[in-house]
């Protein structure tokens, strides 16, 4: 690790203060990514800020339709959040099922959704529930938020302060994991919102986490495992690794999002 | 069931409380007045050659005390290979020089061309980042049939890549055997590398001592012993007495510390030449590129047998990846290791070995876990297996009717077993398995649209490799020996220095054990001093599962001399003859009589020798003995795997596994125990989970943990386990070694069941590590002509 200065600054205002006069900073929520790229020193900010220190970021709360977490509520948090399992009980599965408990101690969603890796389970969750992600300058809508791996439409200094789930009828996340990293190969969220069936797919998107048409499509017609079969998703921007080839992983999608469909309550 | 503290309790370890408490003592955690810190500048590239090297920026940076390249270690030697091998054109290997330092070439990435030391660690790595080298890249040797064909050349003393071709066997009988088979089974099969990650990454601290000249090594090893001989007459030409290495508190090591690294010469080194000591502790990512690995064989294979079953001959053909350079034992590892266990349990009457053993752009392979005992027993288990479905017959049925029964065995292969009892442990592990009631569970799986199979693995190991008149003749440049000395002290404690190294394997526990029951003392009496050159006599280390066969009857060797002298001790105060003194439960007793003194009584006159014969035996109770075994032990057992695959993922759940062991007389079942879950768990971790990854130039792929796959709890099945108890007829325990025992029956028998749940689909092997995606696809090939 490079050394670097540390600001823990106690309200998002202060933060953005912070981040004006640091341009170069970079922010810490959980830290589980930028940490380990500090200490591979493949990364040297000037200064770190972190949000560790604002309270009111973590935050978990029902509000009529909608289930509201803030940014720096930790994995730990949601999944053991009495409000999410009532509201949600498939997002507080899936962030039950990230890492270890080392990981969901420390982890955030803010910090795992700004992040954008193609592999993580939360970008699933935001968009196939249709998430709007709340920062301290506007609201995202999940389908307009995610920009390519590791890629959100986040400004320079913007901070995300939470996340809008609107309730839905059913929704599940299924993960076929990476053995080694226990990232998803494959992950698929799936949710049956009341004005439409919604898939993400995370993990072997080219340009991180997607829709999948075919998927919802099919799923449009008969929210049923079933109606996956035989579906074919094309290669195109399916990725590839030692892991998994483009091919393997397209052919997983139909089978793993079929698993969430026989899940979703 | 035995009770107390003896031979054939299961006491829990000793060491237990200090490694859990966190009071274990491990090389990183000494620290040396006026100590720097060493980091290496490793090579991001295969093979390339050496430009300059530009030391300026570097040299400048804050804290640097010096930086060393090959030119600063010209007067030094390179790190030496431990075994040679005579090729089957009565050629020597080709050998060429290991340096400390990369000189002239990079050979892999990983491989050191700078060490770099400063005050401190932060400051070395900062220093080491300003090193500028210019490497001008060759092409990569990776792959090893394409390294055969010539053009890129690792060692320019090998043009062709080829280290050794060698052979063991009759060619001659097997080409004869063939000849008249009724059934060939063919294979062709890849030995998958492995990375050994043991849980503490490799450290060394050097220091020296002007006033006393000596020099000293802190060194995360399996045998300081072995390395104060390499290093001290090999490399930096420095005598015994000059020079003491300490292995204290080791977190594991699975053969990657055996050998001998240019990481400890460079530090003890360096030490003297800077005039202060340096410590070096390896990330895990380096560990990844310099620690030796495992395995990485390609193998085609053959085996005949008549319209009974019966096998008439094997003939094995493999390709053994030494790496870039020569580790310590690699020479040996897919010859004398490999080649001599190809007749497994069965009577194959003629037998054939071929391999080829090439350099590449990759880190050294030398012995993991098993060591060239995996390999072999892969080939042949596969092949049982293979030859039972392909004639239509069962697999445990095949191999009961190879199995050999009358011992001494001798193989067609130079080893001669000394007992063995195949048929029992087959049994016990059929039983256990349930394996008659199998096909009703294939179709209850069927019905749940899985695919269940069934793997049966038959395992033969050869342990505590030796005796040093043979391993010389087969080209060990050392003796396999191990050395003991007991030390009685005044009242009657004991000291027991001993030559096995304790990384994991719980000799503190097991080798009182021993001491306790063979003096009849309580074993808190007992304590086991090792890894310091400097207070054990000598030692040749722990590897090939040799600690309790070898060691361990060192320390017999040296507890009977101490009760013999104790014994003429007790005749004197006893006014007894020595013929009528009898030992028991810790104290000499005249036959017939009440009249004794205890082990304790005799001690303290050893060392009080007021009322002594000292005109006859000397004062003092300590006795050293060095013990060279007669013969290899030969454990065996019988392994059953069986797994569900899930067809619309390939993903393979092991449903459950059963070791059947026969290690001989055991001292702490629940140690052994403890071993073979150890070693199961790294034998299915390579079956589905662990591969190390080169992309075509010499890049390694899996390089970290978030795509090498280490086996977890949750990927293995509660184990079934059991033993049965052959003694080995030439050791006084009547020991053989458990300790890779795991490693070495568990990937065929993975393996066996995967295929066998593939059957119906024409799918007739399949590579580990049996990846989803390989299973899948092996199924998207089969299952179109299947429904056909």
């Amino acid at each position: 690790m490079y050394s670097f200065d540390y600001h823990r600054p106690g309200s998002v205002a202060d933060v953005a203060k912070a981040l004006l006069a640091n341009p170069e900073a970079r922010l810490l929520a959980g830290g589980q990514t930028l940490i380990p790229t500090l200490k591979q020193r493949l990364a040297q900010p000037a200064a770190v800020i972190d949000l560790g220190g604002i309270a009111d970021l973590k935050m978990i709360k029902r509000d009529g339709a909608t289930l509201v977490i803030g940014a720096m509520a930790t994995h730990d948090m949601v999944a053991r959040s009495a409000d999410v399992k009532a509201a949600i009980p498939a997002l507080a599965a899936l962030a039950g099922g990230i890492g270890d408990p080392q990981v969901r101690n420390v982890g955030t969603i803010g910090g795992s959704v700004a992040n954008n890796d193609p592999a993580a389970d939360y970008p699933a969750a935001v968009l196939a529930l249709g998430a709007t992600v709340v920062t301290n300058k506007r609201q995202i809508v999940a389908d307009q938020f995610f920009a390519g791996m590791f890629s959100t439409v986040l400004d320079a200094g913007e901070i995300i302060t939470a996340l809008h789930f609107p309730v839905p009828k059913k929704a599940a996340y299924a993960k076929f994991e990476q053995r080694a990293s226990r990232y998803a190969l494959v992950g698929a969220f799936v949710a049956d919102t009341g004005a439409g069936v919604r898939c993400a797919i995370t993990g072997c998107g080219a340009g991180g986490v997607f829709r999948s048409a075919e998927i919802e499509a099919a799923l449009a017609k008969m929210f049923a495992a079933d109606a996956l079969k035989g579906v074919k998703i094309s290669v195109a921007n399916i990725m590839g690794d030692i892991h998994g080839s483009a091919e393997y992983r397209a052919a997983m999608v139909p089978v793993i999002a079929a698993r969430a469909v026989a899940m979703a309550v | 069931m035995t009770t107390g503290t003896g031979i054939g309790a299961s006491i829990k370890r000793r060491e237990d409380f200090r490694f859990l408490k966190g009071l274990g003592r491990y090389t990183d955690d000494m620290t040396m007045p006026n100590m720097t810190y060493c980091v290496f500048v490793r090579s991001p590239v295969a093979h390339a050659k050496l430009g300059k090297i530009d030391l300026t920026a570097a040299s400048k940076s804050p804290g640097v005390v010096a930086i060393f390249t090959a030119t600063d270690l010209e007067a030094v030697g390179g790190v030496p290979c431990g075994w040679l091998v005579t090729d089957r054109h009565n050629k020597p290997m080709i050998e060429p020089k290991h340096p400390i330092l990369a000189a002239g070439k990079v050979r892999h990435v990983g491989d050191p061309a700078c060490a770099v030391i400063a005050e401190t660690y932060a400051q070395a790595r900062d220093a080491a980042e300003k090193v500028s080298i210019d490497y001008q890249e060759l092409a990569a040797v990776v792959d090893m049939k394409k390294a055969m064909l010539g053009g890129a050349a690792v060692h320019d003393e090998a043009p062709n890549n080829l280290c050794f071709d060698w052979e063991l066997g009759d060619k001659a009988a097997a080409d004869a055997a063939f000849a008249k088979a009724a059934h060939i089974c063919k294979i062709d099969l890849i030995n998958n590398r492995l990375v050994p990650n043991a849980m503490e990454p490799r450290a060394a601290i050097g220091a020296y001592d002007l006033a006393t000249e000596e020099h000293t090594l802190v060194t995360t090893s399996q045998n300081p012993h072995v390395i104060r001989l390499l290093m001290g007459a090999f490399v930096l030409g420095i005598p015994e007495h000059k020079l003491r290495v300490l292995s204290p508190d080791v977190g594991g090591g699975f053969g990657s510390k055996i050998f001998h690294y240019a990481e400890e010469a460079l530090v003890t080194w360096g030490a003297k030449k800077i005039g202060r000591p340096i410590k070096w502790v390896a990330e895990r990512s380096e560990s990844f590129l310099s620690d030796a690995h495992g395995r990485d064989h390609v193998t085609h294979a053959e085996m005949a047998f008549d319209k009974d079953g019966m096998a008439l001959g094997l003939k094995v053909d493999t390709l053994a990846n030494l790496g870039a350079y020569l580790s310590t034992f690699a020479p040996s590892v897919p010859t004398w290791l490999h080649g001599t266990l190809m007749a497994g349990q069965y009577m194959t009457p003629a037998i054939h070995v071929n391999v080829k053993a090439m350099f590449t752009n990759t880190v050294p392979v030398d012995a993991y876990r098993g060591a060239g005992r995996p390999e072999a027993t892969y080939v042949l288990e596969r092949l049982m297996s293979k030859a039972a479905a392909e004639m239509g017959m069962d697999q445990a049925e095949l191999r009961r009717r190879n199995f050999i029964r009358k011992f001494p065995y001798q193989t067609p292969v130079a080893v001669v077993y000394d007992t063995g009892d195949y048929d029992a442990h087959l049994d016990k592990a059929l039983a256990l398995a349930d394996y008659k009631g199998f096909e009703a569970r294939r179709a209850a799986a069927k019905a749940r649209g899985k695919l269940r199979g069934i793997g049966v693995s038959a395992y033969i190991e050869a342990c505590g490799i030796a005796p040093s008149s043979l391993v010389g003749a087969l080209g060990a440049r050392a003796g396999l020996y191990e050395a003991a000395t007991v030390r009685v002290n005044p009242t009657g404690s004991v000291a027991v220095m001993t030559g096995s190294h304790s990384h994991g394997q719980g000799h503190d526990t097991t080798f009182a054990q021993v001491v306790a029951d063979k003096l009849g003392i309580g074993i808190e009496m007992v304590d086991i001093v090792h890894g310091d050159t400097a207070k054990v006599p000598f030692g040749m280390g722990t590897y090939g599962s040799r600690s309790l066969a070898v060691g361990g009857t060192a320390i017999v060797e040296a507890l009977n001399k101490v009760i013999d002298k104790g014994r003429r001790i007790a005749a004197h105060l006893l006014e007894a003859s020595e013929a009528d003194i009898v030992f028991e439960n810790g104290a000499y007793q005249v036959k017939g009589t009440d009249r004794k003194k205890t082990f304790g009584e005799i001690a303290l006159t050893a060392y009080v020798p007021h009322k002594y014969p000292i005109d006859k035996i000397e004062p003092g109770l300590e006795e050293t003995a060095f013990y060279d075994p007669k013969n290899f032990t030969f454990p065996s057992g019988t392994y059953i795997c069986e797994i569900e695959i899930d067809p619309a993922t390939g993903e393979t759940q092991i449903i459950k596994f059963t070791a059947a062991d026969d290690f001989g007389n055991i001292v702490n079942p629940m140690i052994v125990e403890g071993q073979v879950h150890g070693g199961l768990a790294q034998g299915i971790g390579q079956a589905l989970l662990e591969n190390a990854v080169y992309d075509d130039n010499g890049q390694l792929k899996s390089g970290s943990y978030m795509d090498y796959c280490m086996p977890r709890a949750d990927d293995l099945p509660s184990f079934d386990i059991t033993t049965t108890n052959t003694p080995c007829t030439h050791n006084p325990l009547g020991v053989k070694g458990c300790g890779e025992a795991g490693a070495i029956g568990s990937p065929p028998a993975v393996i066996n069941a995967i295929c066998d749940a593939l059957r119906d689909y024409g799918v007739m092997h399949m590579d580990m590590p049996a990846t989803p995606e390989k299973i899948w696809r092996a199924l998207q090939v089969a299952m179109p002509k299947a429904a056909e």
